[in-house]
């Protein structure tokens, strides 16, 4: 869907701000942007909508060169979300969402479902909202806008430069969950740009981390995880890469290879229930704060059996490393 | 703080009861006869002085907001230095001498009134217009561009409306200075409620010089609250003291 083909960006005439990359996005995916600040992300995502120019090489989209389309009618074609939201503070939430649609001109009728539809998705009642003025909305809501506006005329691609990076943790992890729901639904092809391992872990189908405006990896987040390519690689994902990659597995997928244990009836074992979706690193973090000796796990509201730290250890052994 | 507010509170009151005193004590003194006595002199000299502000307000306005705009685009950004540099050298120039120096050029009347009137706007509308559109977010214009707006939206869709209150401004701080500075036009002909005040100081006669200089300065609070009524009316409600919200 997104083709970079030997992508080299020079800034002035020194700074090789992005340096002969080349990678493919399949459409539907998410790829998120990783490494360290100044190291070429947001210049590789602004060379896609041309808010950049593209030193050298080609940058393809759905197929067409993006240096062959007019660039103002490629910008309404792809979302973009940006860190501090972006949005016009003089314009109601209901003008701001429907900014790209009111450019290109659609009629009333269709302006107004789709306001409806946007705002439902990104979980905000969309007469509540309608006369309101961004700075009557908190950061969190403002990003849901941001969200909404960048998808407004349905573009298949969208370019995300640190959406979530303003927010705080717990706010964020709110809307990275629900952004992931969303995108079930919506099935975008999207540029994310992060500097958080664990928020590319979380939201990425595939991660490309650079460094120095060279390409460092591209690959799965668990092949990321396994097998960093070079020591920057595996420096950056971190030490605990092993317990990070756990994240990336559910208890169904721990059920699937192992028996799980029945319920230990000692009275005095300190339970706690779960659900089979959750995932493993969650599930060892409340084994590990001692708010439970053993999980109770759940599937559709049935007792499936119980987990301890050992399972999830030696689970962790048979497929990470 | 509290202190604070009872002072500003005190000041206030003072000052209030002073100008009321001055009032009775110069109706009292029947000084403003003449308004009534010479309606129709009153008249003129009052739609002289309005005429004058507004044509040159006007002008201004029509000159200094596009000017604003062109040095503020990246490829005029040069001309920004020499523009500002010329509009504060106009500003620098007393009244008086602006005055006279639009007389040696243009004759006696009510043409180099207003023309005075007129460079002495430019410069507070013109700062305002720049300062205005130079302190917007460069987030925002960037998510418009990229969103797709084409450059001459986002000059009327964000950037002329986020910048509308700090121009609104400049033109009010015009339009005030313009209303007083305009009672000098007495002195290149150009008439306004000038000539009362100017007769009032040479013949020391108070009705005269109240007669005019009152009139002058409620034209001004006045203006003020009008322009004050024509923010509220062009400035978006989404650009009033924003308040900070939390999740
Ligand atoms: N407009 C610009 N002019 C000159 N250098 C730039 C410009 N934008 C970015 N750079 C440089 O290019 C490099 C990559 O920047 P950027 O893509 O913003 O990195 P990241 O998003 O990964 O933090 C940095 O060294 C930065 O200083
Ligand atoms: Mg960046």
């Amino acid at each position: 869907m997104i083709k970079f083909d030997q992508v080299t960006k020079v800034y002035g005439d020194k700074v090789k701000a992005v340096d002969n990359v080349s990678f493919d996005v399949p459409e539907g995916n998410i790829v998120v942007f990783l490494g360290p600040s100044g190291c070429g992300k947001t210049t590789t995502l602004r060379m896609v909508n041309r808010l950049e120019t593209i030193t050298d090489g080609k940058i393809f989209v759905n197929g067409t060169d993006v240096n062959s389309l007019n660039e103002i009618e490629l910008r309404r074609k792809i979302g973009y979300v940006i860190q501090h939201n972006g949005l016009f503070p003089n314009m109601t939430i209901e003008d701001n969402v429907m900014a790209v649609p009111n450019l290109i001109g659609w009629d009333r009728k269709k302006k107004a479902d789709r306001y409806k539809y946007l705002m439902d998705l990104v979980g905000l009642n969309p007469d509540e909202y309608r006369k309101r003025y961004p700075h009557e909305l908190s950061g969190g809501q403002q990003q849901r806008v941001g969200i909404a506006r960048a998808m407004a005329a349905d573009p298949p691609v969208m370019l995300m430069d640190e959406p979530f990076g303003a927010l705080d943790p717990v706010i964020r992890t709110r809307i990275q969950n629900e952004f992931l729901q969303i995108q079930q639904e919506v099935k975008k092809t999207i540029l994310f740009v992060s500097h958080d391992i664990d928020e590319a872990i979380k939201m990425g189908d595939a991660i490309a981390i650079f460094q120095n405006g060279k390409l460092m990896q591209y690959d799965s987040p668990s092949e990321l995880l396994a097998h960093p390519k070079n020591e920057f690689v595996r420096e950056f994902v971190g030490k605990d890469r092993a317990l990070k990659s756990l994240s990336l597995h559910t208890v169904e997928d721990l059920i699937s290879e192992r028996m799980l244990r029945k319920l230990d009836g000692n009275e005095n074992s300190n339970k706690k229930t779960i659900s089979v979706e959750t995932n493993l690193r969650d599930a060892l973090s409340i084994l590990l704060n001692q708010e439970a000796d053993q999980l109770v796990v759940q599937a559709n509201n049935k007792l499936v059996g119980a987990m301890k730290i050992d399972d999830v250890e030696a689970y962790l052994h048979q497929h990470i490393k | 703080m509290k202190n604070k507010r009872l002072l500003s509170f005190v000041i206030k009151l003072i000052l209030f009861t002073l100008v009321a005193s001055f009032f009775a004590w110069s109706f009292k003194s029947g000084y403003y006869q003449l308004i009534i006595d010479d309606s129709e002199g009153f008249i003129f000299l009052l739609k002289q002085h309005i005429n004058m502000v507004l044509l040159s307000i006007l002008l201004a306005i029509v000159l200094a907001i596009p000017m604003g705009i062109l040095v503020t685009r990246p490829k005029f950004q040069k001309l920004q230095w020499l523009f500002m540099n010329i509009a504060n050298l106009g500003q620098t120039i007393p009244s008086l001498a602006i005055l006279a120096l639009a007389m040696t050029w243009m004759g006696i009347g009510f043409k180099p009134a207003v023309f005075a009137l007129f460079l002495y706007s430019l410069l507070p509308i013109l700062r305002n217009t720049v300062a205005g559109i130079k302190s917007i977010d460069p987030n925002l214009l960037d998510a418009a561009k990229g969103i797709g707006y084409t450059p001459a939206q986002i000059l009327l869709k964000i950037e002329l409306p986020n910048a509308a209150y700090p121009i609104m401004a400049g033109i009010r701080t015009a339009v005030v200075i313009n209303i007083g500075t305009a009672a000098l036009a007495y002195l290149v002909g150009g008439g306004g409620l000038g000539d009362w005040i100017f007769t009032g100081i040479m013949m020391r006669d108070n009705s005269y010089l109240l007669s005019g200089a009152i009139p002058v300065t409620l034209l001004a609070l006045l203006a003020d609250q009008l322009v004050r009524f024509i923010e509220k009316l062009v400035i978006s409600k989404g650009l009033r003291q924003s308040i900070t919200i939390s999740d």
